[in-house]
């Protein structure tokens, strides 16, 4: 993982020059595009589609129709990912099921790709959803792989066609037609056929390759390849698709940390979609490909990414500056705390947006702790009073408290301590609006034994009202940071951590790479 | 095997020069493009273009041979700087053999044991994969083909460290010369599996000190190449580099900056899937597959 200091460390440096400029210019744009070539080529993107990509991200990056809420630095990321995005994602679907049972899988692919691996995943997956699949054992080539593919269909459990033992004796051709007549017979609705593997250039094999597609006419062809393949991927693609004429591609050995650039150059290459990640050791281990974790993947930015896009649909920039002009003029009021907390729940679920951002593995466990519901609960409590009252929380008596609590749910206790903290919040935000403790450190006035998670996570976010993308930055440092274990580690702690420069965190961003990074993101 | 022609470095380049041979930014461009095919990545594809233009200034090539010359010394001299030797000297000499899932460690082992077979020495074979579906087995008929001896665990899914042990002790007892040990497939980036590695090794060297560990890399893999041996390195302690499925189209340049980087050694490569095919890796060779 370190190398994620690397890449957005390089882009964060290319992309400071276009600070500051309202359009992109041509030499921006091509310095930047020069970083990002290498990047993709370090990725293992093939030289061919690299070249295309970088022609149409700076055909798109130098028309007019720029997006204006994003600053240019941002624009370049977000129009190189959205290429990716449309490139990886494009030909999405799922699974075609024969009309007319039994469906034939094949799977083909180089040695060690993991084949057969797969069936047995596919098979399991398969199974779960209500399907009887029979594997059928046709890698008759390698030592043991037909002992090994009926261990997988005992642990899988799944029923298996090996009617001959492999290692070099037996026909794949006729055990995969044998295998059709087979599960019509006995009912299997989906036949995977697991071959042997070979290389492209291996005419003969891939003729056999051909001949069982021939023999079995199968309604989906699996070209099964390794995450880490380098730039082989296109050629070898381009052979196996001329063989047996792939309809869908599994990429495997996605729990390394290959960037797995490859996949692009085989979608690009062949025009056939990507239909299964697979993602570890266990059978359990295989989900549906999505094409933004892959593109994320591939350039390494984590998904910082995906927080710029999420932050350019849902904040307005007037509305930021409204909000500022409030916080300075201490007019903010419950209602502006509501619509702030509006605008955050749009951004997605939080523990989501968290879980998206580099280095933020560990910090899974206290995610889970943190209840996202506690926020709503707040929303319920503001929704509660009149307009009256939430512009002046000083009309609170004991009556209309208790009227709020009955309205909203929940204790008087609760609508207290939420008035409270909205008070303390409210001047902390003046003091950081007049540009006297920045950001989050402002937090650590506040007394400690602050109570509940709740108004504390809620009360964090207006504190860091300024710039919406800006705020996505200092989750990142919050999640760097991450201390604690609970969910009120996730208020308090963590801004701690974060105000050390990250310096309890995983280590991959240091200090400094933190502050370009915010520069970066938040810059205009 | 299929016709390779077309594949190569060379036809490629000599592509460059169908028509007339003049050196200009195309020419660079073209072989930028060539080098970076061959998975040298993007780094030591420019430093090799740096070196060929250096040579280029110093001594003019008349003509696309001359040229082609020219890539292939540059980059002999770069994959000639390790000594490619099997240090096998140790009675009996421990062999562990390691890598990620699916690069072909199981079949180089079968080689690797006929080949040293060839030239006179008892081998015996450890089955420290008890991980994989039927790798034992796997194992066990290359054991059968290579005409060697096997120690198999006792029990299903027995710790591949006590595995390795017997293997060692059945070699000392025996004085069998050599002895292999595959392990499991493992990706670098699983943390309780390379400490596993470690663990092999320990125990391994509580009766004799290892003579090589090789690290089995797939010629199809990119630029992860590179993060696999630093992973490996640091946790199996790699003395060599072997470098498999060479048969395909994939050149596996990449091994240039992984021997530079790491300072690891490529030592055989292995291309075919029949037990002869597996050869002590020759820079001079390596560098003339590149470009021809």
């Amino acid at each position: 993982m370190a190398t994620f200091g690397n890449l957005s460390s390089r882009l964060t440096d290319a992309l400071k020059s276009l600070r500051g400029k309202g359009k992109l210019t041509e030499a921006d744009v091509d310095g930047t595009l020069r970083e990002i070539r290498r990047a993709m080529l370090d990725a293992d993107v093939s030289l061919t589609v690299v070249k295309s990509f970088q022609s149409a991200v700076r055909e798109r990056a130098l028309s007019d129709d720029v997006n204006k809420a994003l600053n240019p630095a941002q624009q370049v990321v977000q129009i190189v990912n959205d290429e990716l995005v449309t490139i990886l994602g494009g030909q999405q679907r799922r699974i075609e099921f024969a009309k007319k049972p039994p469906t034939v899988i094949m799977l083909a692919g180089l040695q060690g790709s993991g084949k057969t691996t797969l069936a047995g995943k596919l098979a399991k997956w398969l199974a779960k959803e209500k399907h009887t699949p029979l594997l059928v054992a046709c890698d008759l080539q390698r030592p043991n792989a037909v002992t090994q593919l009926e261990v997988i269909a005992g642990n899988a459990g799944v029923a298996i066609f090996a009617p001959e033992p492999g290692n070099g004796k037996g026909n794949p051709v006729k055990v995969a037609k044998d295998s059709l007549k087979y599960a019509t017979d006995k009912l299997y609705d989906v036949v995977i056929i697991d071959t042997a593997g070979r290389l492209g250039v291996d005419a003969e094999l891939m003729k056999e390759a051909s001949d069982i597609r021939k023999a079995t006419s199968p309604d989906e062809v699996f070209f099964v390849i390794d995450a880490m393949i380098g730039q082989d991927a296109v050629a070898t693609a381009e052979a196996f698709q001329q063989g047996v004429d792939f309809t869908g591609v599994v990429l495997t050995k996605l729990d390394g940390d290959a960037r797995g650039g490859a996949a692009l150059s085989v979608v690009s290459a062949t025009e056939r979609p990507i239909m299964f990640a697979s993602t570890g050791e266990s059978l359990d281990d295989f989900e549906p490909f999505y094409p933004d974790r892959m593109a994320s993947r591939i350039l390494d930015l984590g998904d910082i990414l995906t927080l710029i896009e999420q932050a350019q649909q849902t904040f307005d920039a007037d509305e930021q500056a409204k909000v500022a002009q409030k916080i300075a003029t201490e007019t903010f009021t419950l209602e502006d705390f509501l619509e702030q907390m509006q605008q955050l729940k749009n951004m997605g679920s939080l523990k989501k947006m968290m879980g998206m951002l580099p280095g933020s593995g560990q910090m899974k466990a206290q995610l889970d702790n943190f209840d996202e519901s506690e926020i709503t609960r707040t929303e319920a409590i503001i929704r509660s009073m009149t307009p009256a009252e939430r512009r002046n929380s000083r009309l609170l008596n004991g009556s209309r408290r208790l009227r709020i609590a009955q309205g909203s749910g929940v204790t008087v206790t609760d609508v207290n301590s939420l008035v409270n903290r909205f008070d303390q919040a409210a001047k902390m935000m003046k003091t950081v609006a007049k540009g006297k403790v920045p950001q989050i450190p402002g937090m650590g006035p506040i007394p400690g034994g602050i109570g509940g998670s709740r108004p504390k996570a809620t009360k964090k976010k207006t504190s860091r009202s300024g710039n919406p993308a800006k705020r996505a930055a200092e989750n990142a440092a919050i999640s760097q940071g991450g201390q604690g274990g609970s969910g009120a580690g996730f208020g308090l702690g963590a801004a701690t951590g974060a105000v050390d420069g990250g310096a309890g965190g995983v280590g991959d961003l240091s200090a400094e790479e933190l502050a370009d990074m915010q520069k970066l993101l938040g810059g205009r | 095997m299929a016709d390779k022609k077309g594949w190569g470095l060379g036809s490629k380049l000599r592509g460059m020069f169908a028509r007339s041979f003049v050196i200009n930014e195309d020419t660079w461009d073209d072989l930028e493009a060539t080098l970076l095919a061959a998975d040298f990545g993007p780094d030591v594809t420019d430093e090799l273009i740096d070196a060929v233009k250096a040579s280029v200034a110093k001594i003019p090539p008349t003509d696309d041979d001359d040229f082609v010359r020219l890539l292939r010394e540059v980059l002999e001299e770069r994959l000639s700087r390790f000594d490619t030797t099997l240090k096998l000297q140790d009675r009996p000499a421990v062999v562990l053999v390691v890598g990620v899932n699916g690069v072909g460690k199981t079949t180089t082992i079968g080689k690797l044991a006929k080949f040293i077979t060839t030239a006179g020495r008892s081998v015996v074979l450890g089955a420290a994969d008890t991980f994989r579906a039927a790798a034992v087995d796997q194992l066990a008929t290359w054991a059968e083909r290579a005409g060697v001896q096997i120690v198999r665990p006792q029990q299903e899914g027995q710790d591949p460290s006590s595995v390795a042990f017997q293997t060692v002790e059945f070699a000392i007892a025996q004085s069998i010369d050599v002895a292999i040990v595959d392990t499991a497939g493992r990706l670098q980036t699983k943390s309780g599996l390379m400490d596993e590695l470690s663990k092999i090794r320990r125990v391994i060297e509580k009766q004799s000190p290892i003579a090589e560990v090789l690290l089995v890399l797939d010629a199809t893999t990119g630029q992860n190449g590179l993060v696999q041996a630093e992973a490996f390195l640091e946790h199996a302690g790699v003395t060599g580099l072997v470098l498999t499925k060479l048969d395909g189209s994939a050149k596996g340049g990449f091994v240039l900056a992984v021997q530079e980087r790491t300072g690891i050694p490529v030592k055989l490569v292995g291309s075919g899937e029949s037990i002869a095919d597996l050869s002590g890796f020759s820079p001079v060779a390596f560098a003339a597959a590149l470009v021809e």
